[in-house]
């Protein structure tokens, strides 16, 4: 497999939940859940704490399976595909927490993204010969170019992730996605507990990535400024159901949201 | 002092055995986060197929050690399969005692294929003393030492620097993380468990060879906690540094205070250890210890 180009086809949804339902024993995470994500957009996924955000996620990337619905990535039924097949089938996420491998370099963890991309096996790779090799130099080649530099993380590269701050090690986590080459790239609030200029750097990052991949972005996020100005499309998720769908304004107007978030009355 | 620094030098030289049986239970614990009382029952284990290849079949002793390895990597793969994929998301005590009943099961099975008697295993590594200026060192101490740097050194390297190694340390950093970038967790850990496997059954072979083979061998393992506690439990560098240390103080005990402290005197330090770094001298801290 090379580096996957993105068949553009405009009928099709990217990315389709159906009718998705989710219980942890009488906690009922998602209930009936349907949503789409167009190919090329950026699509947000808001709501309270507790809506349900990051189930859906970990419902879309393979970590929850869900007791009913279906999930289907490209045209294809992903929902009983294991989650570390769907990275190779081009989705791309990262965590709320920082989830980057603690003492491994920088270019390391970058690397690893890429894990899925690379022919040969555990075995050829371990005793690092011939086409193992010249495969990790190409890689690292690759990666030096396309992300490192457009992340602006030259000057951390060899330093472990544990030693850099938290706004770096987001950008880490967001080069790691990239690494993977996605078609898919979910987002689970990447500016949570940034300072202003940290988080125009990273809504810069993620507009970047879009223009010059045309990679299609699904983010959770807290901070309703950068969803709104960012947004395609945006879901909004209440109590594990979907609340309301539509464009940044159709959604700042619907009478629903503005209920869940501020209240009655 | 020429006496003490014979000593240290033979000290030092036997830690290096330490610290090869010692790593098995490292790369083990680093990898998948269980602590394997089966361990030194796999070096036993390894003993014996070594001892089965090379005399009963009658191979070169090379072919034997090779067949050893992959033998024992196979069993650790296979363990891993059945007892450990069984066992995935119980207590971690659960998995820890399974593995003690493991090594039972594995001692008593050496017993009625092999019998009780002890055996002995070819001169693999040569008996003729080494002399450093006029310091004498055993032939099979120094060898042991050379080969065992040799082995924790390769496995180090390994870690560090090939994708195979990196893609191990990552499974065992986070496994919600290894799978979010397509890392295949179940092979991976099947892997290390027969890594950690080989590892062991090549200590197996060459503390046979050092000194005799029964099915109690594997005992001798548990006399490597004292290392591990020292070291860290998943530092690869931990175990060299507490192996050559462990072995330094049984050598200047047996010197200076009498053959009788040797076995204790390790102990002392631990308890000592554990006192000021509980996590070891190169541990990570979160370690649960059992």
């Amino acid at each position: 497999m090379g580096w996957a180009c993105l068949e553009i086809d405009a009928a099709m949804s990217l990315l389709e939940i159906r009718d998705v339902s989710l219980a942890f024993g009488g906690v009922k995470a998602l209930t009936g859940v349907s949503l789409a994500v167009e190919e090329g957009t950026v699509t947000s996924v808001i709501g309270p704490n507790g809506a349900g955000k990051t189930s859906l996620y970990n419902v879309i990337s393979g970590f929850y399976r869900p007791q009913s619905g279906a999930v289907a990535f490209a045209g294809a039924d992903i929902t009983l595909v294991k989650a570390n097949r769907r990275a190779a089938l081009g989705m791309a996420r990262t965590f709320q927490n920082i989830a980057l491998f603690r003492g491994l370099t920088v270019l390391d963890n970058i690397k690893l993204g890429a894990h899925h991309y690379l022919k040969s096996g555990v075995l050829p790779a371990a005793w690092y010969i011939g086409s193992a090799a010249r495969e990790e130099a190409q890689l690292r080649g690759k990666i030096e170019r396309d992300i490192v530099d457009l992340l602006h993380l030259a000057d951390f590269r060899d330093a472990p992730v544990s030693a850099l701050s938290y706004g770096l090690q987001k950008r880490v986590e967001l080069a790691r996605a990239l690494a993977m080459r996605p078609k898919l790239l979910m987002l689970d609030e990447p500016v949570a507990g940034m300072n202003r200029e940290e988080k125009e750097d990273m809504a810069r990052y993620i507009l970047d990535v879009r223009e010059e991949w045309g990679v299609t972005v699904l983010l959770i996020e807290h901070d309703m400024g950068m969803v709104m100005d960012l947004s395609d499309q945006i879901h909004v998720l209440n109590f594990g159901q979907k609340l309301s769908s539509g464009t940044p304004d159709q959604v700042r107007a619907d009478p629903a949201v503005i209920e869940a978030y501020l209240g009655e009355g | 002092m020429n006496l003490f620094i014979e000593y240290s030098m033979v000290g030092i030289a036997s830690g290096g055995m330490y610290a090869l049986m010692a790593l098995g239970f490292v790369l083990v614990f680093k990898g998948t986060g269980v602590f394997n009382f089966a361990q030194g029952e796999l070096m036993m284990l390894g003993a014996y197929i070594f001892l089965s290849v090379n005399q009963l079949a009658g191979l070169h002793w090379s072919i034997a050690l090779l067949a050893t390895v992959l033998f024992a990597l196979l069993t650790g793969v296979l363990i891993e399969r059945t007892v450990l994929r069984a066992l995935a998301g119980q207590p971690l005590l659960s998995i820890v005692m399974a593995t003690v009943g493991l090594g039972l099961v594995l001692k008593g099975a050496a017993g009625l294929i092999w019998g009780q008697e002890q055996r002995t295993l070819p001169e693999l590594v040569p008996r003729k003393p080494i002399f450093i200026g006029d310091i004498l060192i055993p032939g099979a101490v120094f060898w042991s030492f050379v080969i065992s740097m040799a082995v924790i050194a390769a496995c180090l390297l390994y870690f560090r620097f090939t994708r195979g190694g990196v893609t191990m340390r990552a499974a065992a950093s986070s496994q919600v993380n290894a799978y979010a970038v397509g890392i295949n967790v179940p092979v991976i850990s099947a892997l290390t468990w027969g890594l950690a496997a080989a590892a062991g059954g090549f200590a197996g072979v060459l503390l046979a060879a050092i000194n005799n083979l029964t099915p109690h061998l594997g005992d001798l393992a548990l006399s490597v906690l004292a290392v591990l506690i020292v070291g860290g439990l998943d530092s690869l560098a931990g175990v060299i540094v507490g192996g050559l240390i462990i072995g330094w103080l049984q050598s200047m005990t047996g010197a200076y205070l009498g053959g009788q402290y040797r076995e204790i005197m390790p102990f002392i330090v631990v308890l000592a250890v554990l006192l000021v770094r509980p996590h070891g001298l190169f541990g990570r801290k979160e370690i649960e210890r059992i």
